[in-house]
């Protein structure tokens, strides 16, 4: 059995390997991203009797980068009464905890290379969901910014709704999520995926159905999808904290949606479905996963009206958090006897 | 103990979802709405007057532009308006009294549609828009093929039609009416069943039965409040009495409510224009009233008599004798009214239009006070108003 490749026993290798995992995830994933925006039109294109993108390219499949050439080439503007300091910072901190969170997320098994043996993951984090958990709450600081430092308020409202919105599901996606850690004993990712890599029944997602559809759920409204999509309800805010970004700005909070909806399908995946366990390679079986849950996400979208504020809050409270409550209880039940 | 501050937010007349150019001062607290104002005006344009300075013919377009999602029936308010004033209702040939039917109902399900459309989408279910634009676009392919114009159609006349529809158009009309209840069934297959549609929908921005005869509300938004009151029936025009139909009603005064009653409607009429095809004969479009009518179009290229005759109308109209008439009629927002008064000449002395938007506009603070701001996108929507006749 090779030695795990770590800094203490060949630093320059360590880093080198460190490094190029970094790059092509973070490469991956901004792929992703792009052609999310496109997939997302095509789709709900066709669901919706439409076309989609076609004139940009080849089936219009240069038009995530049409757009992006467009949003940077716009003028950015700052509102007078704007302040400066948060207005600038909060598309930034919503988009960096979207792609950090990546780092925990275990792509495949291990692989050797020079006699090491190399985890496809960037980090493994003992306590993995935690920081998860953190990341995903750092992330709603910068809606909440942005809706704050916009001085405008429909843009207050987002943030407010946003706020609201992230207390009342984190705690039932979190409490959701207990009831896998309880099975498998440990937070780290890596140890999830260890667990559940018996054979496909031993996915979480049959064990434990309950939590799967809880975290499902939730995750939307943490990412503020629809059908919970109320902090840029365009039809009611306007656009909701995003009002008065433009440009670049607004270009990072696309991107943190889009990133934020990868993130999510691969949590899904990693907690409830094996993570890369599946019949190709590992990170293949991942991206799978992945695509399956951003076209779910996107189905979604196409079908489902926005809920209401109150009753958004009602569900988090009143439905989500029990039922996480009693899941809990009945996993705990199952593992004592 | 904080001090508690409510907050003024001027929705419209830029936002997503206020339907053109409304304005709505809201007094928020938190989300919850205080007190709210609406402010009309950015639309107006002045049709009222502009109509004392025309002749009755010319005066026409402008009502086109009125309710510009339900051009067919505006036109059908104001040219039998200015027929009583003249005294020729009994005098517009069967044919064009049953293409007017036909068109009416045509409008009622386009503008039906176009209601759906936009109050689905501010609800948020965006699919239901593009389904029901697309059947819409059907509607104005076959008012381009009658009038030559998909918005702004301006088809019927003082004392007839314009022309006499195209070959074949019948069929048209038939697959389209024969494919609408499958496409109805869609949007209800998306919606009605959808368990955030109908927490969005029930019980919210309800008005019941006497606030809603005290603001005036006409249209299927009374109805849905149980009050069976159709001019159609109640007060027929233009043969409404010779088809059979049903009055759609609802007790639940909410927008559910309003919202099943609207899709109901829109089978109705598709069963009123199944009979109208079936009661079309061949035969003339306009009135034998040389001094009010147009002659026909070959008449007026082919034969001198002709030319003068039309030239006459065009440049000096028709001069009713003083009076004054009101006709209302059931347009698919409510009642439309036409009052016009005549001095003798050959302009309207005074043409007064009842909006059926601007007077239901009226039941919006009532309706909205009190909840939350989500609920107002779903109030304005359920209100099916549209600005261009609010301004005028």
């Amino acid at each position: 059995m090779p030695e795990m490749l770590s800094l203490s026993n060949d630093p320059v290798l360590f880093l080198c390997v460190m490094i190029t995992k970094i790059l092509v995830v973070f490469i991956v994933v901004v792929l992703i991203v792009a052609y999310a925006t496109y997939a997302e039109r095509k789709i709900i294109g066709r669901m919706q009797t439409r076309l989609g993108p076609t004139m940009t390219g080849p089936l219009g499949l240069l038009q995530p980068i049409a757009d992006g050439l467009k949003l940077f080439f716009k003028e950015d503007i700052v509102p007078a009464q704007a302040s400066k300091l948060a207005f600038v910072l909060a598309p930034m901190m919503i988009l960096i905890p979207a792609f950090i969170t990546v780092a925990v997320i275990p792509f495949g098994g291990d692989v050797v290379v020079y006699g090491y043996t190399v985890p496809l993951q960037i980090a493994d984090l003992n306590v993995g969901i935690l920081y998860i958990l953190a990341m995903a709450g750092l992330g709603v600081y910068g809606i909440v910014l942005a809706g704050w430092a916009s001085n405008n308020k429909y843009s207050l409202l987002g943030g407010i709704r946003s706020a609201a919105q992230v207390i009342s599901y984190e705690l039932a996606a979190g409490l959701s999520i207990v009831a896998v850690f309880m099975l498998s004993e440990t937070l780290s990712l890596r140890g999830i995926v260890a667990a559940q890599s018996g054979s496909v029944l031993d996915w979480y997602i049959f064990s434990q159905p309950l939590a799967f559809g809880l975290f499902v759920i939730t995750s939307l409204a943490e990412i503020n999808r629809t059908p919970f999509d109320l902090p840029e309800a365009e039809t009611e805010l306007v656009s909701g904290f995003c009002t008065e970004y433009s440009s670049m700005k607004y270009a990072l909070f696309f991107m943190a949606e889009y990133a934020n909806m990868i993130v999510v399908s691969a949590l899904i995946a990693t907690l409830f479905l094996g993570g890369p366990a599946g019949p190709f390679s590992g990170p293949i079986n991942l991206l799978l996963k992945v695509f399956s849950f951003m076209f779910l996400f996107i189905w979604i979208r196409a079908t489902f009206p926005r809920v209401r504020y109150d009753q958004l809050m009602y569900m988090g409270w009143k439905v989500f958090l029990p039922l996480a409550l009693l899941n809990i209880v009945i996993t705990g039940a199952v593992v004592v006897f | 103990m904080a001090k508690k501050e409510t907050m003024t937010i001027n929705m419209g007349p830029q936002h997503p979802s206020t339907h053109g150019v409304l304005q709505l001062v809201l007094e928020l607290d938190g989300e919850t709405v205080v007190n709210a104002v609406p402010h009309i005006g950015f639309l107006h344009r002045g049709v009222e007057k502009l109509a004392e300075n025309r002749s009755y013919h010319r005066a026409l377009p402008l009502t086109d532009r009125l309710d510009y999602l339900a051009p067919m029936s505006n036109n059908l308010g104001y040219v039998l308006a200015v027929e009583k004033l003249l005294g020729i209702t009994d005098q517009i040939p069967e044919r064009a009294k049953v293409v007017r039917v036909m068109m009416a109902e045509l409008t009622r399900i386009k503008s039906h549609l176009v209601w759906l459309a936009t109050h689905a989408l501010d609800i948020g279910a965006m699919t239901v828009f593009l389904y029901c634009f697309r059947e819409r676009e059907d509607i104005m392919d076959m008012y381009e093929k009658i009038s030559g114009a998909r918005m702004t159609s301006n088809y019927f006349r003082v004392g007839g039609l314009s022309l006499d529809l195209p070959e074949g158009f019948e069929a048209d009309i038939l697959k389209f009416i024969d494919a609408m209840p499958g496409h109805l069934e869609t949007y209800e297959g998306l919606l009605t069943g959808n368990k955030i549609w109908r927490k969005r929908t029930i019980g919210v921005a309800t008005i019941s039965a006497e606030d809603a005869i005290d603001v005036g509300l006409t249209g299927p938004a009374l109805r849905a409040s149980g009050v069976d009151w159709d001019l159609r029936r109640d007060n027929p025009y233009s043969g409404y009495e010779d088809y059979d139909f049903e009055v759609i009603t609802r007790d639940g005064c909410d927008t559910f409510d309003r919202y099943t009653a609207r899709l109901d409607e829109m089978r109705e009429s598709c069963k009123i224009i199944r009979q109208a095809v079936d009661k079309l004969q061949p035969g003339p479009i306009m009135a034998d009233v040389p001094s009010v009518c147009l002659p026909a179009k070959q008449d007026v290229t082919n034969s001198i008599e002709g030319l003068i005759h039309h030239f006459k109308i065009i440049t000096e109209g028709f001069k009713p004798e003083p009076g004054e008439v009101y006709q209302g009629i059931e347009a698919p927002k409510g009642e439309l009214g036409y009052y016009i008064v005549s001095d003798g000449s050959a302009n309207p002395f005074r043409m007064k239009v009842r909006p059926p938007s601007f007077v239901n506009l009226q039941a919006l603070p009532q309706m909205i006070e009190g909840k939350l701001l989500a609920d107002v996108i779903a109030a304005i929507g359920t209100l099916d108003i549209v600005l261009g006749e609010i301004d005028r």
